[in-house]
């Protein structure tokens, strides 16, 4: 804090001594101390060149100091005036326990009471070392103290303690209600104007001081806006003062001296009527800037709105026409279970025109109260996001059962809040009709197995039946075969005795005999011969068919083996004059087969080709084929040759295509057909290629080894 | 009918008009011969005589041809006397059976007699051979059919 004691100047000799009387005249007649005050406050504004000043009274009935009167100093600064009396430290304080007054500058701890930096604090009392009753403070350009601030100091102690004594309760509480109104006025947002009909500022708010006046340091744009301000106030008031209207309500454009900015008010003023002061005008300026701001943003919000209102609506008809299309009836409902949506097909469980009859309203609320009780039940599941159930709905038109499935879905709002719950039903009553179909196909494939698995069954017996009825063929086979094999045995006994007797009369055993008697015995002798021969085929067909022909394999060469059997035959070929030769192509392998029966059948060959040839030649062929591994022995003729018809037949049992000439050599017929069935024990095959009139010929082929059995 | 005086034949055959045939061939073959009509009966007349070859029929009543050719082999005094077996039952199984029997050779009904004798004079050849002299059998005088 920096304190030093006033030098006080001397009487300006200009200041008349008529105005000092004027205010000791005041003075004298006033019982007022407050009008006292702002009196001498004038007098100092007027005479002593002070701008800025208060005076504060030290009552001992009031813990704080008060301020009974100001002159140009800021309603902030006034409200702010806040000093207790037990504050014995207060700069103020002390300067009042001084005797002389004391001058306060830049360097001072406390806010200046009257705004100015540089300022005097002139304590009041009514008698030198009396005690100080208030103070004076006025605004300075320097440590210099006018001399008239002294004066009026002087006197308007007098006058505090002439009337402090006076000084009701009353008063002091209106200087205290006063306070209470500046910190009102303050506490309002607004600026809060008094002003006289000409707009000269009597009192402002905080609010209002910021927009009408600048401190003393303020900057020159500050000061032009602060004055242009002031000047659209006076025009806004004035216009207004004009119309003579208790309350004018308009809008006012001014600067922000800080900003810069416009700002737009609206300016609500009302007159005034004040018995000592005359009239004035109240206004209350309202910072609209922001709400024409909002309007305007409204206005576009409200724009925007309406065009997403638009897209909302086109797009929840889009959603409309997509739920409506959905077959499955989809259901929202809300936290207590009312239906918010529904499309097309829920609409037909739920709702039925109210023409309807009984029924199908009873089954549309038993369908509600159904829907209810599942979504209360999807409530209950708060962890769960999906839940699925049956629902057991009926058609409210015709009352069938419905076997539906239900499947919830629950909507939350940011928060987490269930809001929705969407439902979907699913009509099961194809997929049950589905099921029972497949049951139905499931039957009647186990049904179609189970008669499959019947005839198999039958089929089974059957085949069974086939082979007992084979077996027994096959033992009836073996009988008969048997039974041929017992004949033949039988035949042979007595004609082994017929040939045997035949033999011993012709070699003469029992003497000589006549030739014609010889000529008898040689047909006996023939006759028995072929009776044998039969005998014999019927005895080798029975053997094969019975399987009790057994082979006897051996190795052997072709070539000896038909060398073999020209000459077994070698009497009838002399007997025949026919030509028979041999002809081997290529070289012939070792064969290994049964060589008795190979030997048969090429003697077979042999014996009918000579038997049925009257002239010509026999030529007997060997050949080998090695991409087959046969070996072929063929017996070509020029005899009667076989018509193409009877070709098959000559194989088959007891056959000859002509009997008569051949008679004489005997044999049954059953020649080719043992051969062929002996060929086959073989593995090899028979073939005859045949013309009548240009021969035959049989070709025998036989693998060279015997095939695996 | 030359007086025989041959080797010495036993014709085991119940049927008379063949035992009866081959019995006159052989003996106009050069042959003595004997006969039996049965199993039994051949056992003795075997025992009796000790022919040098006999021929067994093997179907035969009392006691089969089988049989009694099985006894004669196991029998001391007689088994060094060949069997030849005749049989009218061509069926594979009676060859091997007549051959486990005992039977020195097989011969099939019906089988003509001078085809009989040559297998008698090949069999008595053989066993000649064998055991290095004793009889010799008569030249069979039989002619050869053409």
């Amino acid at each position: 804090m920096h304190r030093s004691v006033a030098r006080v100047v001397p009487l300006t000799p200009g200041v008349e001594l008529e105005s000092k009387l004027a205010l000791s005249e005041f003075l004298l007649a006033s019982t007022d101390l407050e009008a006292s005050s702002r009196q001498s406050l004038d007098w100092l504004v007027a005479n002593a060149n002070i701008r800025q000043a208060l005076v504060a009274l030290n009552e001992p009935s009031h813990p704080n100091l008060l301020l009974i009167a100001a002159h140009g100093v800021s309603a902030n600064a006034a409200a702010d005036f806040n000093v207790t009396r037990d504050e014995t430290e207060h700069p103020l304080l002390q300067a009042m326990a001084r005797p002389e007054p004391t001058f306060f500058d830049h360097a001072s701890s406390i806010r200046s009471p009257i705004d100015t930096q540089l300022y005097h604090v002139v304590p009041l009392r009514a008698d030198p070392g009396g005690a100080c009753q208030g103070a004076l403070v006025v605004s300075s350009s320097g440590p210099e103290l006018p001399a008239d601030v002294l004066w009026v100091a002087r006197v308007l102690a007098k006058q505090v303690d002439r009337l402090i004594s006076r000084q009701t309760l009353a008063e002091t509480r209106f200087g205290e209600e006063r306070m209470l109104l500046y910190s009102i006025i303050n506490a309002v947002t607004d600026p809060i104007l008094l002003t006289d009909t000409e707009g000269k500022l009597i009192i402002a708010n905080t609010h209002a001081e910021k927009l009408f006046a600048a401190p003393e340091d303020a900057s020159e744009g500050w000061r032009r806006a602060v004055a242009l301000n002031n000047m659209l106030f006076s025009a806004a008031l004035s216009t207004s003062a004009v119309t003579q209207t208790d309350l004018a309500r308009r809008e006012l454009l001014l600067v922000d001296p800080l900003e810069g900015s416009d700002l737009l008010f609206e300016l609500l003023s009302s007159r005034a009527k004040d018995e000592r002061q005359g009239t004035y005008v109240v206004s209350i300026l309202r910072n609209i800037t922001d709400l024409a701001h909002a309007r305007e943003e409204i206005e576009e919000s409200y724009r925007t709105l309406r065009v997403a209102q638009a897209e909302v609506r086109d797009e929840r008809h889009r959603l409309d026409l997509i739920i409506d299309s959905v077959v499955d009836p989809i259901l929202v409902t809300d936290q207590e279970g009312d239906i918010v949506l529904m499309n097309e097909p829920a609409e037909r469980l739920f709702n039925v025109p109210a023409s309807s009859g009984e029924a199908p309203q009873r089954r549309v609320r038993a369908n509600g109260a159904n829907l209810t009780s599942f979504v209360s039940n999807v409530l209950t599941r708060t962890g769960e996001q999906r839940y699925r159930g049956e629902i057991p709905f009926s058609d409210p038109q015709t009352g069938r059962l419905l076997p539906v499935e239900a499947v919830a879905g629950t909507i939350l709002s940011e928060q987490g809040e269930l809001v929705w719950v969407v439902t979907i039903l699913h009509d099961l009553t194809e997929a049950i009709e589905k099921g029972r179909l497949y049951e139905q196909l499931k039957f009647a494939s186990a049904e179609l197995e189970r008669k499959v698995q019947e005839a198999t069954a039958e089929l089974a017996q059957q085949n069974e039946l086939l082979r007992r009825q084979h077996i027994a063929l096959e033992q009836a086979s073996a009988l008969k075969s048997q039974f041929l094999a017992n004949m033949s045995h039988e035949f042979r006994t007595p004609l082994n005795a017929i040939l045997g007797y035949t033999h011993m009369l012709l070699h003469g055993v029992t003497g000589t005999v006549t030739d014609p008697q010889r000529k008898s015995l040689s047909r006996i002798d023939s006759n028995s011969r072929h009776l044998l021969a039969l005998i014999n085929d019927i005895l080798d067909i029975t053997r094969i068919e019975a399987g009790r022909m057994p082979l006897n394999l051996s190795s052997f060469q072709i070539p000896d083996l038909v060398h073999e059997v020209m000459s077994e035959l070698e009497p009838i070929i002399r007997r025949s004059n026919l030509t028979v030769t041999t002809r081997m192509k290529g070289k012939l392998p070792i064969v290994k087969s049964d060589r008795q029966k190979v030997k048969q059948i090429v003697l077979n060959f042999l014996s009918n080709a000579l038997k049925f040839t009257p002239q010509g030649s026999v030529t007997i062929g060997m050949s080998y084929d090695k991409s087959e591994r046969c070996v072929a022995i063929l017996v070509r003729d020029t005899g009667l040759g076989i018509p193409l018809e009877a070709q098959s037949k000559v194989f088959e049992d007891f056959r000859q295509i002509d009997s008569s000439p051949a008679r004489g050599y005997g044999g049954a017929g059953l020649g080719l057909s043992i051969c062929r069935r002996l060929a086959q024990m073989l593995g090899g095959t028979i073939k005859l290629v045949s013309a009548v009139g240009a021969g035959s010929t049989f070709t025998l082929k036989l693998p060279a080894r015997p095939p695996r059995r | 009918m030359v007086e025989p005086s041959g080797p010495l034949v036993l014709v085991v055959e119940d049927y008379q008009d063949a035992r009866e045939m081959y019995a006159a061939y052989l003996q106009f073959s050069g042959f003595r011969v004997a006969e039996a009509t049965n199993g039994v009966e051949a056992i003795e007349k075997t025992v009796e005589l000790i022919p040098d070859i006999i021929l067994m029929d093997l179907a035969l009543p009392k006691m089969d041809g089988w049989e009694a050719t099985r006894r004669l082999k196991m029998d001391e005094r007689t088994r060094h006397i060949p069997v030849v077996a005749l049989t009218g039952h061509a069926l594979a199984g009676h060859a091997e059976g007549a051959r486990l029997a005992g039977c020195d050779s097989f011969v099939t009904k019906p089988c003509l007699p001078d085809a009989l004798v040559a297998e008698i004079q090949r069999m008595l050849a053989s066993r000649k051979a064998e055991s290095g002299g004793g009889r010799r059998p008569a030249r069979q005088t039989g002619r050869k059919e053409t």
